[in-house]
């Protein structure tokens, strides 16, 4: 239930000790390293290498890319869960001392990915050719062949619209010839024979008609050049398939090139650090912000290790924030988180707020089955994979809270997939059971069920102003406790008393609340009293009383946003009967069939696509509104957030987890 | 004569409160494609922000069973109703089947843009969710009142 608290911790060390520390820094990765402005002092240039390392990193990856597409993994639908693989040292030396090998490897993978590539396009442009070149076929003369002594032949084709008695015509006035190789929907294919006087005028002629070179150039027959690029064609598909196989035994090195990649990408990381520090002719200087009880430890390393310069100091006010708290309430640090980590002077509610959460959430889902399956499902997933990474790991602990209030409340409202115990008694066995609630029904009375969320969500609501006059006291600011928090609780819970003693609430809740007429006129006063010191108080910022007065009203009609945020539990109620309403549709439906066995087949079926159908959408629910309800009107009492995450220079790896042993 | 005002009733509040639904997950799911285009990674969460406009139709379809349970059709006995109380459970189901319809064709929009969050800055997923989780506040004061309503009409 609290934020970290963070040192500053400084270190001044020899130069030459430079990479050691931050490889040892990088390791334990504990420090935030802040990045100070100051051109007073020169930095160390390593942009360069930085650069080598993550253009490495890149080339790895690229190979991990191209084995994936070639000789794919198996992945089940669960591998996902399991994390990153654990590495040790002695494995994690023997890549960084064969990192050339591997690369070399790398560069491999990538040069057949390559020529694959190349392979591939020339395949593409060989079969347009032989496309091209098919209606050409049936001539039986090299198309290169330009002619004899005294002719020249040339070959081209037409428009379709030519016809042959205009070629006729065309040729007629000369010593010419043509022969049509073949035509199509659109073109005819021509050869031209003409003698050399006549060649320039027949050619003039023919381009008017539209006579143009073949779309290919042809070396010999059409058939001989069909075969060469057919054999071509062959030797290409065989390259591919000699280079597939290569690529494809390299697989077995993907762990290798894994973590290679990793391990370029640290040292890159690394240098990127290095060339942030600010450094004097045989020193450097480090500084940041490490957590309270690391704080210690580290500067012990780095005196005794390093001989290094290390003095732990507080912080300022923009240390970044980390959470830490017991198992049960680091299950809502993702929620938490999601909306903003706390600011310098707020706590970490996370413990409250998961109380609240789970309480809630159950009323949402509201039934037992329900309950039991979620919260089952989750501790077997915790339990059999014990690599999962953190955040899921936390999501998972908290949807088994919630599956196990959500039992909770199945059980005190009666539902256990809805109405099946009934619907299967009495349709398939002729009997009357009904499990009973161990409180009420709520679709039997939804109007207490009602009551009861508003009561619920008043204690929710009430329990965030409390919480911000907590943090007014412990800030010893009375006043404002008094003004801003005091003030409300009179005025609200005055509110509330003379409302449960009038008749519009007895319409609901079916009897009034009664009081004594002392007790009656204390809550009056309570609320005037609290009303007024709000109206005065409100605007005490301001010197003009006018003003003043003015903020104090408009402070004044934030009850209506009370109002609001209090029917907004309500939705407590709709959530509530949603899920019990449709499960009892779904167990209707499949008894529709009646009883047999096919139709317990039918039944069976239909109750569970259904009932998995609701589980899904109204889990979707709740937990949408259950955020919503925490961050909303939750937090909106007393939380802002927007604190800064704490990110410490650690080993950010993809594939491997390096094990301490 | 009562009970075809009652049954219209329950329609209403199935096929309004459904429309709206309906076009408001469409609305979500075509930004929800397009994001997938780029990064398929993004599925999962994309998938949620598109199924959150679809309660709507879901409390439509609570108050429309509520109502045929409530005017004995779904059991086999329809009640003998007056004009009056009819027309009293098709008022009642009004609120959700209007509000159903335009909420949810709205935060189908809201989610879409909601999408547009989570495709830049999926980090953010938590904030984005919030969005259209607020237009939904008023189908759920609908159906507060639709409930209410349906099941204080004595039959």
């Amino acid at each position: 239930m609290a934020v970290m608290k963070m040192k500053r911790v400084n270190i001044c060390a020899l130069r030459k000790h430079r990479k050691r520390i931050l490889e040892a820094l990088q390791h334990m990765g504990v420090m935030e390293i802040e990045v100070v402005k100051d051109d007073s002092m020169d930095r160390i240039e390593t942009a360069p290498q930085k650069a080598v390392f993550e253009r490495r990193k890149r080339e790895a990856e690229q190979a991990l890319e191209i084995l994936d597409e070639y000789a794919p993994v198996k992945k089940g639908m669960f591998d996902s869960l399991n994390g990153k693989r654990e590495i040790k040292k002695p494995d994690i030396d023997r890549v960084v001392n064969s990192a050339e090998n591997i690369m070399s490897i790398c560069e491999s993978v990538r040069q057949s990915k390559e020529s694959i590539t190349n392979a591939q396009g020339r395949i593409l442009s060989i079969k347009s050719e032989l496309e091209a070149l098919e209606p050409w076929l049936p001539c039986d003369i090299p198309m290169d062949y330009e002619g004899t002594l005294r002719t020249d032949i040339s070959f081209g084709t037409v428009p379709a619209s030519v016809t042959e008695e205009i070629l006729d015509e065309a040729v007629k006035d000369w010593t010419a010839y043509y022969e049509i190789v073949s035509r199509d929907k659109n073109t005819k294919y021509l050869i031209l024979v003409s003698l050399k006087e006549c060649s320039e005028e027949l050619n003039a002629k023919m381009r008017k008609l539209g006579f143009a070179k073949p779309a290919v150039t042809v070396r010999g027959t059409p058939a001989e050049h069909s075969k060469r690029l057919m054999s071509e064609q062959n030797g290409l598909n065989d390259k591919i398939n000699e280079l597939t196989k290569k690529i494809q035994s390299f697989a077995s090195r993907r762990g290798d090139i894994e973590a290679v990649s990793d391990y370029y990408g640290v040292r890159a990381e690394k240098y990127g650090v290095l060339g942030t520090l600010m450094h004097t002719g045989k020193t450097f200087f480090i500084t940041g912000y490490v957590p309270e009880k690391y704080a210690e430890g580290l500067r012990r390393t780095m005196e005794e290790s390093f001989d290094a310069a290390a003095e732990v100091s507080d912080c300022g006010d923009d240390a970044p924030a980390e959470l830490e708290n017991s198992e049960f309430a680091s299950s809502f640090e993702p929620v938490l988180e999601s909306y903003g980590l706390p600011k310098k002077n707020e706590f970490d509610p996370s413990a409250i707020m998961g109380a609240f959460y789970v309480f809630l959430f159950g009323l949402m889902l509201s039934d037992a089955a329900y309950g039991l399956i979620i919260s089952a499902a989750c501790f077997f997933v915790l339990k059999k994979f014990g690599n999962i990474s953190d955040g899921m790991r936390k999501s998972l602990r908290m949807f088994m809270y919630c599956g196990l209030s959500t039992l909770f409340w199945g059980v005190m409202f009666g539902g256990y997939f809805g109405d099946a115990v009934t619907v299967i008694a009495k349709t398939f066995f002729n009997k009357d059971i009904e499990i009973p609630a161990l409180w009420f029904v709520p679709l039997k009375d939804p109007m207490r069920l009602l009551i009861y969320s508003m009561l619920f969500g008043l204690i929710h609501l009430f329990t965030g102003l409390g919480l911000k006059g907590y943090m007014y006291l412990r800030d010893k600011d009375v006043k404002g406790f008094v003004c801003d928090v005091l003030s409300w609780f009179m005025l609200l819970i005055g509110l509330l008393l003379i409302l449960m003693q009038s008749s519009i609430y007895a319409s609901l809740a079916g009897n009034a609340l009664v009081l004594g007429s002392f007790a009656s006129m204390a809550a009056k006063v309570m609320a005037a009293a609290g009303a007024l010191i709000i109206l005065f108080t409100a605007g005490r910022s301001s010197k003009n009383i006018g003003k003043r007065l003015a903020k104090g009203a408009y402070s004044l009609y934030d009850i209506t946003s009370w109002l609001s945020d209090l029917l907004s539990y309500s939705r407590l109620l709709a959530l509530g009967l949603a899920t019990g309403v449709i499960a009892q549709v779904i167990n209707q439906m499949g008894a529709m069939a009646g009883n047999g066995a096919l139709e317990i087949a039918v039944f069976v079926i239909v109750f569970v696509v259904g009932h998995i159908f609701n589980l899904a959408i109204n889990l979707l629910g709740a937990y949408v509104h259950t955020n919503r309800l925490q961050y909303v009107e939750f937090f909106g009492k007393f939380y802002e957030g927007g604190g800064r995450k704490f990110n410490p220079f650690r080993e950010n790896t993809d594939f491997v987890k390096i094990k301490e042993d | 004569m009562g009970l075809v005002f009652a049954l219209l009733g329950a329609a209403a509040a199935v096929f309004l409160a459904g429309a709206g639904s309906a076009i408001g997950v469409g609305i979500a799911g075509q930004s929800a494609a397009g994001v997938v285009t780029e990064d398929p990674s993004k599925f999962a969460k994309v998938l949620i922000m598109q199924l959150l406009p679809g309660t709507q139709g879901i409390y439509g379809l609570l108050v429309g069973f509520l109502t045929l349970s409530s005017i004995g059709l779904l059991g086999g006995n329809a009640a003998d109703i007056s004009t009056a109380t009819g027309l009293l459970i098709l008022a009642a189901c009004l609120p959700i089947g209007i509000v159903g319809l335009i909420s949810g064709i709205y935060q189908g929009k809201t989610s879409a843009a909601a999408i547009g969050i989570v495709a830049r800055k999926p980090e953010q997923f938590g904030k984005a969710m919030l969005f259209p989780a607020m237009v939904e506040t008023y189908a759920i004061l609908a159906l507060l009142i639709s409930i209410l309503a349906v099941t204080a009409i004595p039959v």
